[in-house]
C-alpha cells in the first residue's frame, strides 16, 4: 500500500541555523508513528513543516501527501491540503483557539473555506463533529467561546475541527502537554478510537515518551534535528539501538523503577493542623469564598521527604506556599519546630524564614533578568548579613554545578536546568532546614529532569535538608519521596508511605490518577482500564 | 452589564463631582479677587461691587460651592437688588464680561469644535490603522520603514507647524482653498467641509500617527499569536485569516487608546482652532483665558473633564462588547 505521506531527506534551515536534517519516513493509512525528542530536537519544526508553516524557513527534500508534492504546491492546492487533507493539533489548546469567536462558529468556518457549505450546514456539522469528540450537550456548548471550555475541552474542539474535514493525516504536536494526567489518557483514548472509526494517519510529536509509546506503531527519535533512530515502537523502546535513546529511556521517570528504602523517620519538623487557605471571588454581592486549600493536617518529619502530588487546581501550589508562609492562611496551624507560622508577625517571622526555602517551578521567571545570577544567588546572605556573600554565592554554584566563573553572567544565558540549578542554589544560600520544591523539574527535559532530581538527592543528604516536593507527575514524586500526598480539590484524599500508596493505593482517586500514567510499555495503550467514565 | 453600568455611572458622577470641586477651589479660592478677576479689566469699583454681590462671594466658601452645584442642577440667578442675570441649568456660571451664560457660549461654539473632531476623527482612524496594519504585514519591507518614518513625524510635529505648512501650501501659494472661516453645516455642507478640510487634515494626520504606531503594535503581536497560525494551518485565505482572526485583537486595544486621546485631541484642538481662526469652544478657551474671564474658563474645565470621564466609560462598555472574556462586573 502506498503511503499516506512520504518524507525524504527533509531538511529545514532558518538562516545559518538547520533545525531538521534530512529526516525521511513514510506514514501509512490507518498507522500512527511518534516523533520524540527533546526541547530544541527539531520535532515542533518537523510538524510544521509538512504544512509549510514555518515561516522564514528555507526547506528542502521532498514531502508528498498523495499525489500532491506538497514543497512545490501552489497556493490554492496548499490551502485544500491544509485542513483537507493533513490537519493539525496544537500543544497549547487555551491559545489555539480565537478567543472572541464562538467554538462552533470557528469550526464552521474552517468547514465552509473547505466545502464551500451553506452557513446552516456548516453550523450543523460543527455541533456533529463536538459531538462526535464527546463535548456534551454540543448544540448548546457550540455557542460558548474558548475560554468557557476546560483545557481538556479545547483540546477536543480543535480535534473536531481537525475531524469535520476528514483528513488523511492528523499532526498532533504535544497535544497532552498542557493538560492533567487524567484529561491526557482521555484524548488519547480519543485519538486512536478516531483513527480506528476513520482510517487517518497520525503523526504524534511529544517530549513524552510514555505518551508516545501507547499510541503509536513506529517511532521515530530526534536530537539536535536528525532521526537519531526510527523503528518499530516495540523494538525501539524495549532494544534501542541509538546510545541517545537509551540514555532518553534510562532518564525518564518510571513508575517501576527500583526505589531506595525510606531511612527511619524522625520526629516531625512541621505539623499542619487543619490548614485553611480562601480566595474570594466573583463580582459585588456575589462574593464567594473559593477554598484552595481546604483544612488539611499531616506532619513533615525531620530529614524525608514528603511528596505532594495532585491535578491542576487541586490546591498544592497554594498549599506549597502556605508551608513557607509566602500565603497567609485563612486558618489553621503550621508549627515548625514548635513555633506557630500562621499569624505570626512578620518581623517576627523574619529570623525564622532563612531555614524555609522555596524552589519556583519556572526558574526563568522567578530570577531577576536584570541582576547577575551571583547576585541573585547572594542576595539572601546579603540580606541576613551574612560576610562574604560574593565568595558564599561561587562556591554554591560550584555546589550545584555550576562554573563559579559565570556568577557575573544573566539569567538568560543559562540553560533552563542550569537555571533551577541556580534556584536551588539560591534557596541553599542560607542553609535553610524545610526545602519546599513547587514543581522544581516540569519545565525541564527528561534528561535534564534526572540530573536536577539527583542533585536535590544529594544536596538533601549533605545539607540535612526536610522536602516537601509538590508535583503534577507521579512518576517523579514517587522516584523523590519518602511519603506522598495525593490532593483533590484542597483536601488531601490520601497520605501513605511511597511504595504502599504506588502499590496499593486505597483512594479511588489515587487508583484513577495511577491508571493514566503512561507506561513505557507500548502493549498498556493507556487509560483504558482505568475508572475514567467522568467526561473532561 | 446592567450592575456595571450603574456602578460605572456612579463612579463618573464621583470623578466629575471632585472635578469640580477641585477646579472651584483652583479658579475661586486662588489668590487674588474672584470679582475683580471675574468681572475682567476695566471694571470700575460700582461694577465690582454688584458682580461681588451677584457671585454671592460674601457668602461662606462651602456655600459658594452648593451654589454652584445647584446651578448645574437647577439653574440660578445672579442678583443684586433688581438686576438679575438668569443663567438656566444647566449652569456652568455666567460672564459678566459678555454679559452671557457660560452654558450658552459653550452651545453656540460646541458645533464648531464637533465638527473639527467628529471629522479629524472619521480621518484619523482609517488612516491611521491601515498606515499600521500595512506596516506590520509588510514587515521588514520598505513600506514599513517609510511608513514608520512618516508616523514618527507625524508623532514629532507640532500642529500649529504642520498647520502653517498646510495653510501656506494650499491657501498662499496654491490658491486651491479659501483661507478658512467657518460655515455651519445647515447653511452650506459643501462650503462647510470646504474651510475645515485643512483643519481636520491638520489634526488628523496628528492623530492617524499615534494610532499607526497602536494598530501596528497590536497587528504584529496578533499575527504571531497561536490562533492565527491554527486557521493558517486549515487552509484559511491569507486575507481572511488577518480579517477575521487577527484584526480583533490589534484593534481592541485602539477603543481603550481613542478614550485616553480625548483629552489629547481637546488640547490639539485648541491650537488647531487659534490656528485656523475657527469659533469653537478651543479658541473661545484661549480668548477667555486673555481676557481673564474667569467663569468662562471653569465651565470650560468642567465640560473637557466630563468628556473624557464620558469617553472613558464608552470606551470600557464596548471593550467589553468587543472581547467576550471580559466579565462586566
Amino acid at each position: 500500500m502506498s503511503p499516506v505521506l512520504r518524507v525524504r531527506d527533509l531538511r529545514v534551515r532558518f538562516g545559518g541555523f538547520e533545525a531538521v536534517k534530512g529526516v525521511s519516513f513514510d506514514l501509512a493509512a490507518g498507522r500512527a508513528l511518534g516523533v520524540v525528542g527533546e526541547s530544541g530536537s527539531g520535532k515542533s519544526t518537523l510538524a510544521m513543516s509538512l504544512l509549510r508553516l514555518t515561516e522564514g524557513a528555507e526547506t528542502t527534500g521532498e514531502i508528498r501527501a498523495g499525489e500532491t508534492d506538497v514543497l512545490a504546491a501552489p497556493k490554492a492546492e496548499l490551502r485544500r491540503l491544509r485542513g483537507g487533507r493533513i490537519a493539525m493539533v496544537f500543544q497549547d489548546p487555551l491559545s489555539s483557539l480565537d478567543p472572541y469567536l464562538r467554538v462552533g462558529d470557528q469550526i464552521a468556518e474552517v468547514y465552509r473555506a473547505h466545502t464551500g457549505a451553506t452557513r446552516r450546514a456548516a453550523r450543523a456539522k460543527a455541533v456533529e463533529v463536538l459531538d462526535r469528540v464527546g463535548i456534551p450537550d454540543a448544540a448548546r456548548r457550540a455557542r460558548a467561546y474558548p475560554h468557557e471550555f476546560s483545557g481538556g475541552m479545547r483540546q477536543r474542539a480543535l480535534i473536531a475541527m481537525a475531524l469535520a474535514l476528514r483528513p488523511r493525516i492528523l499532526i498532533a504536536d504535544e497535544p497532552t502537554t498542557a493538560l492533567d494526567v487524567t484529561v491526557q489518557a482521555q484524548l488519547l483514548d480519543l485519538l486512536g478510537d478516531l483513527r480506528a472509526a476513520t482510517g487517518m494517519a497520525l503523526l504524534l510529536v511529544s517530549h513524552d515518551v510514555g505518551v508516545v509509546a501507547g499510541n503509536v506503531d513506529e517511532v521515530l527519535v530526534m536530537r539536535d534535528g536528525e532521526a537519531v533512530e526510527h523503528g518499530p515502537v516495540g523494538t525501539v523502546l524495549r532494544a534501542p539501538r541509538a546510545g541517545y535513546t537509551r540514555e532518553l529511556l534510562a532518564a525518564v521517570p518510571r513508575m517501576d523503577a527500583p526505589r531506595t528504602a525510606a531511612p527511619t523517620p524522625g520526629e516531625p519538623l512541621l505539623r499542619v493542623t487543619d490548614l485553611r487557605r480562601e480566595f474570594v471571588l466573583g463580582p459585588p454581592l456575589r462574593r464567594r469564598a473559593v477554598p484552595a486549600v481546604d483544612g488539611v493536617t499531616f506532619d513533615v518529619r525531620r530529614g524525608e521527604t514528603l511528596g505532594i502530588v495532585g491535578e491542576s487546581g487541586s490546591g498544592k501550589s497554594t498549599l506549597a506556599r502556605l508551608l513557607v508562609r509566602l500565603l497567609e492562611p485563612t486558618s489553621g496551624r503550621v508549627v515548625f519546630d514548635g513555633r506557630d507560622l500562621a499569624g505570626l508577625p512578620e518581623r517576627r517571622l523574619r529570623p525564622l524564614r532563612r531555614d524555609l526555602q522555596l524552589v519556583f517551578q519556572d526558574p526563568g521567571a522567578s530570577l531577576n533578568p536584570r541582576r547577575t545570577v551571583g547576585d541573585s544567588i547572594a542576595e539572601p546572605l546579603r540580606v541576613h548579613g551574612e560576610p562574604d556573600p560574593g565568595g558564599a554565592a561561587r562556591a554554591l554554584m560550584e555546589r550545584v554545578g555550576l562554573d563559579p566563573r559565570r556568577a557575573r553572567d544573566y539569567p538568560h544565558e543559562f540553560s533552563g536546568g542550569q537555571r533551577q540549578r541556580i534556584g536551588i542554589a539560591r534557596a541553599l544560600a542560607l542553609r535553610p532546614r524545610l526545602l519546599v520544591c513547587d514543581e522544581p523539574v516540569t519545565s525541564l527535559d527528561v534528561s535534564t529532569q534526572a540530573q536536577v532530581l539527583e542533585l536535590l538527592t544529594d544536596l538533601r543528604h549533605e545539607f540535612d535538608l526536610t522536602l516537601v516536593f509538590v508535583s503534577h507527575d507521579l512518576a517523579v514524586v514517587r522516584q523523590v519521596s519518602d511519603r506522598v500526598a495525593v490532593m483533590r480539590h484542597g483536601k488531601i484524599v490520601e497520605l501513605a508511605g511511597t511504595d504502599a500508596l504506588f502499590e496499593s493505593p486505597e483512594h479511588p482517586y489515587t487508583r484513577e490518577l495511577l491508571a493514566a500514567v503512561p507506561t513505557l510499555d507500548p502493549r498498556i495503550p493507556h487509560g483504558r482500564g482505568g475508572a475514567l467514565e467522568a467526561p473532561i | 452589564m446592567i450592575w456595571y453600568l450603574l456602578r460605572r455611572l456612579a463612579a463618573a458622577a464621583v470623578v466629575l463631582l471632585a472635578l469640580s470641586a477641585i477646579v472651584y477651589a483652583l479658579f475661586y479660592l486662588s489668590p487674588g479677587d474672584p470679582a475683580v478677576l471675574a468681572c475682567g479689566r476695566g471694571c470700575d469699583g460700582e461694577r465690582l461691587a454688584l458682580t461681588r454681590e451677584k457671585l454671592g462671594l460674601d457668602d461662606p466658601v462651602h456655600l459658594q460651592y452648593w451654589h454652584f452645584l445647584e446651578g448645574l442642577v437647577a439653574g440660578r440667578d445672579y442678583s443684586a437688588g433688581p438686576d438679575v442675570d438668569h443663567c438656566a441649568a444647566p449652569c456652568l456660571g455666567y460672564s459678566f464680561q459678555t454679559d452671557q451664560p457660560v452654558t450658552t457660549m459653550l452651545l453656540d461654539r460646541l458645533p464648531v469644535s464637533a465638527s473639527l473632531a467628529a471629522g479629524a476623527a472619521a480621518l484619523a482612524l482609517p488612516l491611521g490603522v491601515s498606515a499600521g496594519l500595512l506596516s506590520a504585514l509588510r514587515r521588514g519591507r520598505l513600506t514599513e520603514r517609510v511608513m514608520t518614518g512618516v508616523t514618527l513625524l507625524g508623532f514629532a510635529t507640532p500642529v500649529f507647524l504642520i498647520g502653517l505648512v498646510l495653510l501656506m501650501v494650499f491657501c498662499a501659494y496654491l490658491q486651491w482653498l479659501p483661507f478658512p472661516a467657518y460655515v455651519p453645516l445647515t447653511e452650506s455642507p459643501a462650503r462647510w467641509a470646504q474651510n475645515l478640510v485643512l483643519p481636520w487634515v491638520a489634526l488628523a494626520l496628528i492623530q492617524a500617527a499615534v494610532y499607526a504606531r497602536i494598530t501596528r503594535a497590536g497587528a504584529l503581536e496578533t499575527l504571531v499569536e497561536d490562533h492565527v497560525r491554527t486557521f493558517r494551518a486549515y487552509g484559511l485565505r491569507e486575507r481572511q485569516v488577518i480579517r477575521r482572526h487577527a484584526l480583533r485583537g490589534a484593534l481592541i486595544p485602539l477603543i481603550t487608546l481613542t478614550a485616553l486621546e480625548v483629552a489629547q485631541v481637546m488640547t490639539a484642538a485648541v491650537l488647531t482652532e487659534t490656528m485656523f481662526g475657527l469659533p469653537g469652544i478651543g479658541k473661545l478657551t484661549v480668548e477667555s483665558v486673555n481676557s481673564v474671564d474667569l467663569p468662562v474658563v471653569v465651565g470650560v474645565t468642567v465640560l473637557a473633564g466630563t468628556v473624557v470621564v464620558v469617553a472613558n466609560t464608552v470606551a470600557d462598555l464596548l471593550h467589553a462588547a468587543a472581547d467576550p472574556r471580559v466579565k462586566l462586573a
